[in-house]
Formats: C-alpha cells, sequence, structure tokens
C-alpha cells in the first residue's frame, strides 16, 4: 500500500521532536479525524530555517510526509519553503495512496501554520501565506455511500 | 523473516488442516452435482448431507432449518431483505442495533430507501443492548429484530436468550448475526428463541466462500437467489461441495473442542489484557471485561493512532486489526467504538488482538512487549501526549 519511501520515513522518522523557544510552531488537522502535526521552526535572522521538528499523532502516511516536510524546509529560506506544497511532499515521498492525499494536506498546512506564527511574532508579511485553517478538514465534502 | 505471530483471528482463521484434508476429495476426485442422478453425483450429494447433520447439531437445529450461501454477508443480507419482502403487509418496521457489521447495518439502509422504518438501538458503554429500550423501541408494526450473537470488533456478547424472548412475546421474528460466535460459544436456536442465523465458514477455521442462514422451519421467506431446486428451492446454485465439506467439518472439530478451547482462549485472552492493564499507561479495555468472546481483546491506547501501531507491529511480525480511521477508508473511527462512547481521538487508537487456538503464552508475552515498545515510540512522536504531559507538568 504504502511505497518503500513512505515506508522509510514512517520507520526511521526524520526530525522528530520539539524545538525550544521556536521562531514558529503550527499545529493543524484533529483529533477527531485522527491526525494531527505539530511542526516547530527555528528561523535565522535572515530567514533561512535553521532546524524543523515535527510531532505527529496520525497514521503510517501521516507520520511519513510530516517527516518529509521537515527535511524539504529544512536549510531553505522561508519564500523557499513557500514552494514545498503537498504535491512537492507527495512526489517526494514517491506517491501516496488515493485515501492518504488529504496527509500531504496537512503536512503543507503545518509548515504555513509554523510560518504564520513566526510571522505574526516578528510583525512581518510573508508574500503568498494566507492564514492557516485550523482544521484542515474543514469545508472538505464527505462522500456520499451508495447501497 | 521473523516468526509470525497471527492475532486476528476475527478477520479470518487458518483452515484446520483436517478441513483441508476432508475438502481435496471433493475438487479432483467425487467432483460431482449434488443434482445429478448418478453414482458420482450422489457421493457429493451424501457429503453435503453429513456436513450439513454436523452443523445442524452443533444449533441444535433440524437438518433441512440449515441453508448454505457464499458467506455470512450473504446471510444477513438474506434474511433481512427477505423478511422485510415476506412481511412487508404486516408491518414496516425493523429494529437492529448502533453495532451491528456492516452486512447488517447497510442492508438496513437500503431497506430504509425503500419506505422500511429501521431503529438502531444504543448500547451500553460495555456494547451490550439494553433491554428496556429493545422493549421500548417495539410498535405494532415491527416485523423483526437483529441484534448480532457477539461483537466482531469488541467481542462483547448479547443477552441472546432474553431478547428472543422478547421478541416472540411480542410475535416478532429474531435475527441473530452469528458469524463471530457460531462454534465457539454454545447456540441453541430454540432455547435461545432464535428464528434465523448467519453464520460464516472461515471464522472457525473453514473455508472462506461458505456460510449459511438457519432458518427457523415455517418461516416464509422468499428464495434470495432464484434459479435450479438447490436448497430446497430458496438458494438456487450449483453448491459449493467442497466448501461445504469444509464447513462441516470446521463444525465437528468446533464441536469437539469448544469447551477446551474456549477455557484455554479465555485464560490467555486474561493474561493478556491484565499484562497491558499493568504494564501500558493510558490504555482502556474496550467491551466487557467478562461477557466478551474467549478469544477477544480490544484496547484502546490514547495519545497513539490505530494505523501507525499496525504497521509497526507488522514490522514484528505481528497480524491484528484497528477500528481507527486510516484502516477504514473513511475519516471517522469504528461505528462500534463511537457507539460505546469513546471520543473520536481514543476510538483512532485502537487495536483488536484476536486469538486462536493455536496461540501460546509465548506468542503473548512477545506481542505485550512489541505493544510497550511501540505505544511508547508513538507517544514520543505525538503532540496529543506533548500537550497532555505538558498540562500535568
Amino acid at each position: 500500500m504504502y511505497s518503500e519511501k513512505v515506508m522509510d520515513h514512517f520507520q526511521n522518522p526524520r526530525n522528530v521532536g520539539e524545538i525550544e523557544n521556536a521562531s514558529g510552531v503550527g499545529t493543524v488537522g484533529n483529533a477527531k479525524c485522527g491526525d494531527i502535526m505539530r511542526i516547530y521552526l527555528d528561523i535565522d535572522e535572515n530567514g533561512i530555517i535553521r532546524d524543523c521538528k515535527f510531532k505527529t499523532f496520525g497514521c503510517g502516511a501521516a507520520v511519513a510526509t510530516s517527516s518529509m516536510a521537515t527535511e524539504l524546509v529544512k536549510g531553505k529560506s522561508i519564500q523557499e519553503a513557500m514552494e514545498v506544497t503537498n504535491k512537492a511532499v507527495m512526489e517526494a515521498l514517491d506517491g501516496l495512496p488515493p485515501v492518504k492525499v488529504h496527509c500531504s494536506l496537512l503536512a503543507e498546512e503545518a509548515i504555513h501554520a509554523a510560518l504564520w506564527d513566526y510571522a505574526e511574532k516578528h510583525h512581518i508579511k510573508i508574500e503568498g501565506l494566507q492564514k492557516p485553517k485550523s482544521d484542515i478538514h474543514e469545508g472538505e465534502e464527505d462522500e456520499q455511500e451508495e447501497y | 523473516m521473523k516468526r509470525l505471530i497471527y492475532l486476528d483471528n476475527a478477520a479470518t482463521t487458518r483452515t484446520a488442516p483436517e478441513v483441508a484434508e476432508a475438502m481435496l476429495p471433493y475438487f479432483t476426485e467425487y467432483y460431482g452435482n449434488a443434482s445429478s442422478i448418478y453414482s458420482l453425483g450422489r457421493e457429493s450429494k451424501e457429503a453435503m448431507t453429513k456436513a450439513r447433520a454436523s452443523i445442524a447439531g452443533l444449533l441444535g437445529a433440524k437438518e433441512n432449518e440449515i441453508y448454505f450461501t457464499a458467506g455470512g454477508s450473504e446471510a444477513d443480507n438474506w434474511a433481512l431483505k427477505a423478511t422485510a419482502e415476506a412481511y412487508a403487509s404486516k408491518g414496516r418496521h425493523i429494529i437492529t442495533t448502533k453495532i451491528e457489521h456492516h452486512a447488517i447495518l447497510h442492508t438496513c439502509q437500503y431497506l430504509e430507501k425503500q419506505g422500511f422504518e429501521v431503529t438502531y438501538l444504543d448500547v451500553d458503554e460495555f456494547g451490550v443492548v439494553k433491554l428496556s429500550e429493545l422493549e421500548k423501541a417495539i410498535r405494532p408494526d415491527t416485523i423483526l429484530i437483529s441484534v448480532m450473537f457477539a461483537n466482531n470488533e469488541i467481542g462483547t456478547l448479547q443477552p441472546i436468550k432474553e431478547i428472543g424472548e422478547i421478541a416472540h412475546k411480542n410475535g416478532i421474528l429474531f435475527h441473530t448475526d452469528a458469524v463471530q460466535a457460531f462454534g465457539q460459544v454454545p447456540i441453541q436456536v430454540d432455547e435461545m428463541h432464535i428464528d434465523m442465523l448467519s453464520s460464516s465458514g472461515h471464522k472457525i477455521n473453514g473455508p472462506k466462500g461458505i456460510g449459511f442462514l438457519y432458518i427457523r422451519k415455517g418461516i416464509k421467506i422468499q428464495s434470495f437467489i432464484h434459479g435450479g431446486a438447490q436448497e430446497r428451492k430458496r438458494r438456487a446454485g450449483t453448491e459449493n461441495i467442497p466448501g461445504i465439506v469444509g464447513y462441516g467439518k470446521a463444525a465437528e472439530l468446533a464441536a469437539e473442542q469448544m469447551e477446551e478451547k474456549a477455557k484455554r482462549e479465555t485464560e490467555l485472552r486474561d493474561y493478556l489484557i491484565s499484562r497491558i492493564l499493568k504494564e501500558v499507561p493510558y490504555a482502556r479495555l474496550n467491551g466487557h471485561p467478562k461477557k466478551r468472546l474467549p478469544n477477544n481483546v480490544n484496547f484502546s491506547f490514547q495519545f497513539v493512532e490505530g494505523e501507525s501501531m499496525l504497521i509497526m507491529l507488522d514490522m514484528e511480525g505481528i497480524c491484528a486489526s484497528s477500528g481507527s480511521a486510516c484502516t477504514s477508508g473513511s475519516l471517522d473511527p469504528s461505528h462500534v467504538l463511537l457507539a460505546i462512547g469513546l471520543p473520536h481521538e481514543i476510538a483512532h487508537g485502537s487495536l483488536r488482538l484476536t486469538l486462536s487456538g493455536e496461540t501460546t503464552k509465548e506468542d503473548i508475552d512477545d506481542t505485550v512487549d512489541a505493544i510497550k515498545k511501540i505505544v511508547e515510540k508513538l507517544r514520543s512522536m505525538s503532540p496529543l501526549y506533548e500537550d497532555f504531559v505538558r498540562r500535568n507538568q
């Protein structure tokens, strides 16, 4: 069901943990749907992401997408981090099963939420960044089951 | 590869070697159609009669009350749809529970679209149907009560005899989905006032693709599959003779071993439960502590998610299952765990372990050791656990 890369990032997740006094922290998802992702960013004075850590409650894909997302933004500038989309995370993991695509959206959203927190704390505006939704599943339509 | 520890016997079981052996001649040697007149066909017919007798014997039923189907889901569909159709002129109300298998729930939802009304009874925190609520739900137009014998996820056994009494006192038919219970716990259809009962072969070390519906003599429900005259014209289609023979053998073995097997499994089950409760913090046993299937254990581990646990257990060679959303393909966790009152995030962290006659104490010990390690690892990654620790500092 999962690609080798997904399994690798699930079994050996990169950058698990917390950052004390982080520049920005973002938490997205909800326990109701079974996934919560929290991303910590340490951003230096030049706007470079020095370090990135995560904690995730969720399935194998949720853990793997969090892990990959942290890898993709580490060492990048804020603008480069903004380009880490859910598609980029999925591609880096050699794809996800269709029912797990929402996990990659959650990863993108978690990075954005952490950047939003950073921007608010530093009273800056990040181009293209919108206030994150508190719940990634809001607005997602329920699939109607057929009987 | 690591030693395999198979603890998902509620999903399916290993076909017993005796069962496979009993089936084999009916593929290549006695392959005749049971409807044929010549002796090769008669061999098949006799084998089927013998199997039917073994199964009927285990239920205290008559042979001509056992109708073979392709499995439990077909039996459930047949019982509900055919009863609804046959008794629609009497009434259009059906009573069932919120914790039934989807073969019942989705059939009920289908019937609702056909104009029937269905009451889905709540259950208590252990997953037991409240008899007073059942009595309150009965209406003059109620035609059927369908309550599962034992729950597939949390193993809770229902007060079937009492439910049957209530049904019959009110002149209502009583069906039970006994897919998890048949061959595991004693069932007597007369004593328990059961009119219809569904069952499946592969849950009791029989083959897949075979099941039956018990229909009490005198109940007028129509054929579900139309065609030839098989199964007393009520379920057409050339009989799955190897499957039927295998199922008969499995029922025979179950009858012989039930008492001893249940005693052994209950001991191992309770040992597994007590070790987890003692050694894993923030674990909750789901289902009734005693009134449950001898082989069923279901826990929720707070702050962790079920699918992650399953993948990590699989890496240790342990097969289990979960009621988490991620294993169901939807965002909602198991309807059974929600019905017993679990909050979503705790329902997502559920783990079901179902033992077999082959499970050993060593298997249980290795599994508990693995669970401890896995839950600890996942909690160390969990933002819910981080928040919990912070709140309690």
